[in-house]
């Protein structure tokens, strides 16, 4: 075993003040016929030439491509200072802070970890981290049924797809009936939550005398676009439902915050705080509510106070919402949550300041704006006319084809729509794309060339040439 | 102020001085938010710290010093299998191919990470004896509640729809009974017998048509072996419910005990626990789950598939209809479960046979290095931890488990579990690991059996300890009181550190 510290005479000592001659005997309690013999893996592989086989088997994934792929998470710049911290032992070897007497540090980073994501939202109580933005929004879906006592949910489609799909696996444990608003379909709000489809739904569940219990949307949404939150919050309230906010926390640098439009809860992913994509994580899911919610909101919270002499110290507290401690009635069944992912978005904002991080808002902003002129240069125009910070949704024709051959110009050309979004006809032939702070000219300009050679393709060959020209433009790179 | 460690820091709120920091990256062009309209603009910027880079490292460097972690000592938190994080596990989740790839990738890009995370489910089926793993959970919890999802979706799809219990035994984690709320079952806790079992005659009486699922941990939170668990096994699925074992003490029965040949139908892997992936302060973890081929349909989505030419990819969505559908986002937490395939592949088979054999030794020397000083509960072979009980002393003394735990501090020891099985008065459990060495196990044994000398000697000493720690014992009714979860300078408590 790599890491046993036993020599022969250690074990021989523990043998003898236990009072036995083999270990087996310590398994003898395991019934006979319910015994497993060994285990059919691999010999041990000594650490030199285990190294050798993770870096070839990185080396088998494409992350040389100039990307323009977001979609709910994010490739930002990360100050080094945010993973040397992070590799601290006495951070990521410490575990739950169930003795606060050792544990003031990752207890005052948490601490100071809602204290900045409440800031960035505007709202009172922040969960001391959850398991990503899915599962955090649809743990804000059920706290808004069990906060209103109802049991239906409206999610707009809007919502990236992945966290409608959690929101609806989590309700239906407890039958709790889950619809999806459409969205806008043309004009100036197309591609936006439908605001007359809200409120013609909401008024239909109180006429059904199933009224809605919470409202979600997204801000920006799955599409890029801004939705009309303000407007999605007064219909929300009129109905007597919650409006839960799910954001996204760099654009908050820039855009009104959920606490200002009247969210009663929010939920994002935490991944563009400084946390690399990691192929799914782990990520970071931000979870927030107002005060009025605070008994209502899962995971760990830690307060301020004070020690016998009267220093400031941090401690987890309101623990009686939590498994552990109320387990068939706990609000929920998180307990490990991702605090290591909660210390790199407060060393990463600690570092970036809120100079800095409007930077990486507005940057990214621009160079979304230079590849939207690029792509629709290139024959690539959106598809929608709304307001976008950072991504949005272009039309291509054949989009699953092209964004296939742009792979072997080095372009990985955002995300196929009709992949993410199988049901809707309207982003057929569509992708999504996005810039941050981190796309440069030059890559725009690669995507541009390239998406123009093959556009050209598509329209002057038939199908036999065209695979032969995006091979060529492979080969060539 | 020490000259070296336990430093407290004024928040980082309070280090904030306007127009410090800056110089990340470049400036942006003017105009660049034009297009946003007014009415979506943010009026009042976000009032966060400003601050330059040394001072930031310089804190978060001195709060990181208040902590106790496995790498600064003895870390024997029962039911959490604190062992040693390898620093190769960290090195391998920070190699840009794996750090830097999109989890929306195209399968063509990405097939060194869906190798690794297939070759990473053959291995845990392996360890197991479970038909299919899918590693989509987040983590243990999350894992608990996809295994009872899928066991719904199982009597549902037999049009079994009036089974709405699970049986939960006493001793289980929170999390079991609190899953089951989450998936919409009753619970029904069932006693624990004298010997630390479940109570057979009780478990089998609440069997019913009304049990969709039995959920148990194997070994128990008491860290004993349930003798009787094929008595159990049958009379689950005689009744035509289904066992799912908590898998969060695999690391006693790696190689000895396959829950699913056994006959559980679902469970859990903790990697944090088992696979030593860090425990981060809370987190993050992983909870993949492993099923028997009666549940496959029903397994989350997507699936990492292989395909006949050798190549992987995702399913896409819709694929398999059958499917409880997602959790979370994207496939999974792939960087934690890069820790975990390092760790396992590092073992092998042999190593990780090792590693329950050396966690179930040290447990039991542990155990006998203490049995003269503190109750014993349940006196026989333990598993990878065992339940320690100060309440003799208690009554003796009037010295509790608590101010033994605090006391340990003094000593330099994180303290174990306490209070939890909450079935055990004054208990302690305590969970040495494998990595320890056998000097290790005896001063913290000692330590122990010192403390309680103090407790019947000079029981100020232990009462009112920690006395060494950055902090003493805190106000904790005031916090739950008058909560104050949130900076704001004119609400802050207590002395600030200078």
């Amino acid at each position: 075993m790599p890491y046993g510290p036993h020599t022969p005479e250690d074990r021989a000592k523990m043998l003898a003040t236990i009072g036995i001659a083999s270990v087996d005997e310590l398994f003898d309690d395991i019934p006979v016929r319910l015994r497993a013999s060994h285990l059919d893996l691999p010999p041990p592989q000594p650490e030199m030439e285990l190294a050798a086989r993770l870096t070839g088997l990185a080396a088998r994934n494409r992350v040389d491509l100039a990307s323009f792929l977001g979609a709910g998470v994010y490739r930002h710049f990360a100050p080094a200072a945010v993973d040397q911290m992070l590799l601290r032992g006495e951070w990521y070897t410490a575990y739950t802070p169930y003795q606060p007497e050792v544990s003031q540090g990752t207890l005052q980073s948490i601490y100071e970890y809602e204290s900045l994501i409440g800031e960035l939202l505007g709202l009172d109580v922040v969960s001391a981290s959850h398991y990503d933005g899915a599962s955090a929004t649809a743990e804000a879906a059920m706290m808004a049924a069990r906060q209103t006592r109802r049991s239906r949910l409206l999610v707009s489609r809007g919502v990236h797809p992945h966290y409608r799909g959690a929101v609806r696996t989590y309700a239906s444990g407890n039958a709790i009936r889950v619809d999806e608003i459409p969205l806008v379909a043309d004009g100036p709000a197309a591609g936006t939550t439908d605001l007359a489809a809200l409120e013609r739904m909401l008024a239909d569940a109180v006429a059904q005398s199933d009224p809605v219990a919470g409202v979600l949307a997204g801000q920006p949404n799955f599409l890029g676009l801004l939705e009309p939150m303000a407007e999605v919050s007064r219909l929300t309230h009129a109905a007597g439902a919650r409006f839960v906010a799910v954001v996204e926390p760099v654009s908050l640098a820039v855009l009104a915050p959920p606490g200002e439009y009247g969210a009663d809860i929010a939920a994002g992913e935490g991944q563009p705080l400084g946390i690399a994509p990691q192929f799914g994580g782990p990520y970071l899911g931000i979870l927030a509510c107002t005060n009025e919610l605070v008994r209502q909101i899962p995971g760990r919270l830690i307060g301020m106070t004070t020690d016998l002499d009267g220093r400031r110290a941090f401690v987890m507290t309101l623990r009686a919402r939590e498994q552990d401690i109320r387990r068939e009635r706990a609000a929920s069944s998180i307990t490990t949550n991702q605090t290591l992912l909660a210390l790199a978005a407060s060393i990463y904002l600690a570092t970036m300041g809120p100079r800095g991080l409007a930077d990486v808002a507005t940057l990214g902003a621009a160079r979304a704006a230079e590849l939207e002129g690029v792509l629709a240069e290139a024959g690539a125009p959106r598809i929608h006319s709304g307001a976008y910070l950072n991504e949005f949704a272009v039309h291509v024709p054949n989009a699953r084809d092209v964004h296939r051959r742009l792979l072997g110009h080095g372009v990985l050309a955002g995300l196929v729509l009709s992949d993410a979004e199988p049901d809707d006809p309207s982003l057929r032939d569509a992708l999504l794309v996005c810039a941050t702070e981190v796309t440069t000219s030059q890559e725009i300009r690669m995507f541009g060339d390239a998406l123009r050679a093959e556009l050209a393709g598509v329209a002057g060959r038939g199908d036999h040439a065209r695979t032969a020209a995006g091979s060529s433009a492979g080969t060539a790179r | 102020m020490s000259v070296t460690g336990n430093r407290l820091q004024p928040t980082i709120f309070e280090l904030s001085r306007p127009g410090r920091g800056g110089g990340k990256i470049p400036s942006p062009p003017a105009g660049a938010l034009d297009r946003v309209p007014a009415s979506q603009r943010r009026v009042t910027p976000p009032a966060l710290p400003e601050l330059n880079e040394p001072e930031v490292v310089r804190h978060y460097v001195n709060l990181s010093q208040l902590n106790y972690a496995v790498d600064t000592g003895f870390y024997p938190l029962g039911s959490c299998t604190m062992k040693y994080n390898p620093k190769i596990d960290e090195w391998a989740a920070r190699i840009p191919g794996f750090a830097g790839l999109h989890p929306l990738a195209p399968d063509e890009t990405a097939q060194g990470s869906l190798q690794l995370l297939w070759e990473l489910e053959q291995a845990l089926m392996e360890i197991s004896g479970m038909t299919a793993v899918s590693l989509h959970p987040a983590a243990g919890a999350q894992g608990e509640l996809t295994g009872i999802l899928m066991i719904r979706a199982y009597h549902h799809s037999r049009g079994n729809l009036e089974r709405d219990e699970v049986l939960v035994p006493d001793s289980s984690h929170g999390t079991n009974p609190a899953t089951a709320t989450m998936a919409g079952y009753k619970t029904i806790t069932i006693p624990s017998a004298a010997d630390g079992g479940v109570d057979v005659a009780a478990f089998t009486a609440a069997l019913g048509p009304r049990t969709a699922a039995v959920m148990i941990t194997n070994p128990s939170t008491l860290g004993l072996f349930e003798a009787r668990i094929g008595e159990l096994l049958e009379a689950v699925h005689a009744a035509g419910a289904l066992a799912y074992m908590d898998g969060a003490n695999l690391n006693a029965i790696l190689g000895r005990f396959k829950p699913g040949e056994a006959g559980f139908d679902v469970m859990h892997f903790n990697v944090h626990k088992t696979f030593s992936t860090p425990h981060g302060g809370g987190g993050p973890g992983a909870g993949p789950v492993g099923v028997r081929e009666n549940l496959v349909p029903f397994l989350p989505s997507p699936r990492v598939l292989r395909e006949a030419d050798g190549t992987f990819r995702l399913e896409r969505p819709g694929e398999r209809p059958s499917s409880i559908g997602r959790l979370r986002s994207f496939v999974a937490s792939t960087g934690v479960l890069v820790r975990a395939f390092t760790y396992i592949f590092h073992h092998g088979g042999s190593g990780l046979e090792e590693v329950s054999n050396d966690a179930v030794l040290a447990a039991n020397y542990l155990k006998a290095r203490l049995a003269g000083t503190f109750d014993i509960p349940y006196d026989r072979a333990c598993k990878h931890e065992f339940v320690a009980s100060a309440s003799t002393l208690h009554h003796t003394t009037g010295v509790r488990t608590l101010d033994i735990a605090k006391r340990l501090i003094d000593y330099g020891y994180h303290p174990p579990t306490i209070y939890f099985p909450l079935i055990v008065d004054e208990g302690m459990l305590i969970e040495p690991t494998e990595t320890e060495t056998v000097e290790t196990l005896d001063a913290f044994a000692d330590a122990l059996i010192a403390i309680a000398k103090e407790a019947r000697e000079t029981p100020d000493l232990v009462t009112g300890a920690p006395q060494t720690a950055p902090v003493r014992r805190l106000d904790e009714a005031t916090a739950a009181r008058q909560p104050n979860l949130r900076w704001r300078p004119d609400a802050a408590r207590g002395a600030a550190a200078p």
